[in-house]
């Protein structure tokens, strides 16, 4: 068994349970991880000890509760190696971190002509932005493509790159597992003129990440995808291009002062953090940053990359031709996401199968119909680890999917 | 849970593997509705040839998943020939079954559903009800167009 399962599998409430009398098996932390024992302790605590608005009150409880805030904000700031706390700003997901970016800088910056790049393995949060602004101000999409193993195609980056403003794609895909050169790829957009917006939501959870050594001037992500709560997830932006962006939207929290004629914006980042934030959740975000730093971000990427190594090995070995598993062979070259084919047999009736041995994973198009295009089918099944799965849970997947066969006949 | 055998009854594999009425029929005269699961990706096509207030013929395209698409094939076969008040006397009927109250709360009145009967397990399943009324949704959106 996987050292590191074994030591965190207990710190996670929900995989002690069972679900029709069986252990569960959880292999959807692609849509969104367990949350640990720290991370539930610091939401309960929040409510019950400093529960008080931020910002606001001149009281105890709410100085309190406004320092816990700002020191999740430098946890997070520290964990991603952004320059400066003014420069993480806390919103509801990584799709409201991109839409801020898509509706703030983008309306700001692009008119008719400009292009955006983006690629073919993007989820819709960074598609349907783009979309929605091409109709609004008449911008061009283009699209990077893949190569037969689900990479990055870049052969032709320079000539896609010829009047784009804004290169945005995934540092991981949550449907191949993808992780595309996300440097080589930022130094030939800013050689360009053009900007580079990240999308972190599966990268940020599993691999070491520094903002400065990816090359990027957004990075967006989600907190409850690597421990933490729903509701709450982070832009990155570099200081200068939030400076000069205009707020997002409007409210209290976001202004210095308002008048009958208008109103001064307050500073970073709290010019992009209108209403009464998500105070639990950046409490549980802070804990959940703890609780990924106590076991190292190394350690999680190599256990990723050892159990995606035995997942394609164990049911390839098990299920053959019958089986197809998308994305690069490589296990170093992608993250912990298998989407996968068995026979003929739709993703749908192959997660309901699953369902009746506990076993726990994702079916459809997971948010990324283009992809599922260029894959030529309409849906897939997704099996996806994170710390505290380990073999035994691969080993169920395989034995499990021998019941497709019982019911749907050898495929 | 419930047992799988409630849900993939032979009948229902029988025509997922051999869907009937499968294809596209030249509109017009023949109109066509689309339908989408967002959930899981089901895609439903429906064509129909509709004169004198009858489904004079019907073909179904679209990918899916067994059950969106065996449904859709047993759909085509009860449908196929029927007056549109009987048609819809069967969507209602088949909705009921799956625990869908239509218009106005009133209880559906019985019809004979026919091989579609053995879609009864599905309400067992509540994800799965949305995948067997998807096909009913894009033809009432076809005998509408």
């Amino acid at each position: 068994m996987s050292d590191l399962a074994a030591a965190t599998k207990t710190d996670f409430p929900l995989l002690s349970r069972e679900v029709y009398g069986k252990p569960i098996v959880y292999l959807d932390s692609a849509a969104t991880s367990q949350k640990p024992q720290a991370v539930l302790d610091a939401m309960d605590t929040y409510y019950r000890t400093v529960n008080a608005n931020v910002h606001r009150g001149a009281y105890h409880i709410a100085d309190i509760a406004t320092q816990a805030m700002e020191e999740a904000r430098a946890k997070v700031q520290r964990f991603i190696g952004a320059a400066s706390p003014r420069e993480v700003i806390f919103t509801r997901n990584a799709t409201e971190a991109m839409n801020l970016v898509a509706h703030s800088w983008g309306r700001t910056n692009l008119r008719e002509g400009d292009a955006v790049l983006l690629s073919h393995m993007e989820h819709h949060a960074n598609i349907v932005p783009w979309h929605m602004l091409a109709a609004e101000r008449g911008i061009e999409l283009r699209w990077l493509p893949l190569d037969s193993d689900g990479r990055l195609d870049l052969h032709d980056l320079d000539r896609l790159l010829d009047g784009v403003r804004l290169v945005a794609f995934s540092a991981m895909s949550n449907v191949l597992g993808t992780i595309p050169p996300v440097r080589r790829i930022a130094d030939a957009a800013h050689e360009r003129g053009a900007l580079v917006l990240v999308d972190g939501a599966q990268y940020v959870p599993h691999v070491p990440t520094d903002v400065a050594e990816l090359g990027c001037d957004f990075l967006a992500f989600s907190g409850h995808k690597m421990c933490g709560p729903t509701g709450i997830g982070v832009l990155w932006g570099r200081e200068e291009l939030l400076e000069a962006m205009p707020p997002f939207l409007g409210g209290g929290e976001m202004i210095l002062n308002v008048t009958t004629e208008g109103f001064l914006p307050n500073e970073l980042p709290w010019k992009f953090e209108a209403g009464t934030p998500a105070i639990a959740e950046v409490a549980g975000l802070g804990a959940a940053v703890d609780y990924l730093n106590d076991i190292g971000m190394e350690a999680v990427r190599r256990h990723d990359v050892s159990l995606t190594a035995y997942a394609l090995r164990t049911l390839t070995e098990r299920h053959g031709e019958r089986l197809t598993i998308h994305g690069p062979p490589e296990p170093a070259a992608r993250g912990g996401v298998l989407s996968f084919a068995y026979g003929d047999v739709h993703a749908h009736d192959i997660s309901q199968v699953l369902d009746e041995q506990a076993v726990c994973v994702r079916a459809g198009h997971h948010c990324a119909k283009p992809l599922m295009r260029c894959l030529g089918v309409v849906a897939t099944a997704r099996a996806s680890v994170y710390i505290y799965n380990d073999e035994s849970d691969i080993d169920h997947l395989a034995e499990s999917l021998d019941r497709v066969c019982d019911l749907f006949g050898p495929q | 849970m419930p047992g799988l055998e409630d849900l993939y009854r032979e009948i229902v594999l029988d025509h997922y593997r051999n869907p009937r009425n499968r294809g596209e029929l030249p509109c017009p005269p023949a109109r066509r509705a689309e339908g989408f699961n967002p959930l899981c990706g089901d895609e439903v096509v429906i064509y129909t040839d509709v004169a004198d207030g009858v489904v004079r013929d019907l073909r179904v395209g679209g990918q899916g998943c067994s059950i969106s698409q065996s449904t859709a094939s047993m759909m085509s076969v009860a449908v196929k020939g029927r007056s549109l008040a009987e048609v819809e006397k069967l969507e209602r009927s088949f909705k009921a079954m799956m625990s869908i109250v239509t218009d106005g709360g009133e209880v559906a009145p019985p019809a004979d559903l026919g091989d579609l009967e053995a879609l009864r397990g599905v309400v067992k399943f509540p994800v799965r009800i949305k995948c067997a009324t998807l096909c009913w949704n894009t033809l009432a959106e076809s005998l509408r167009a």
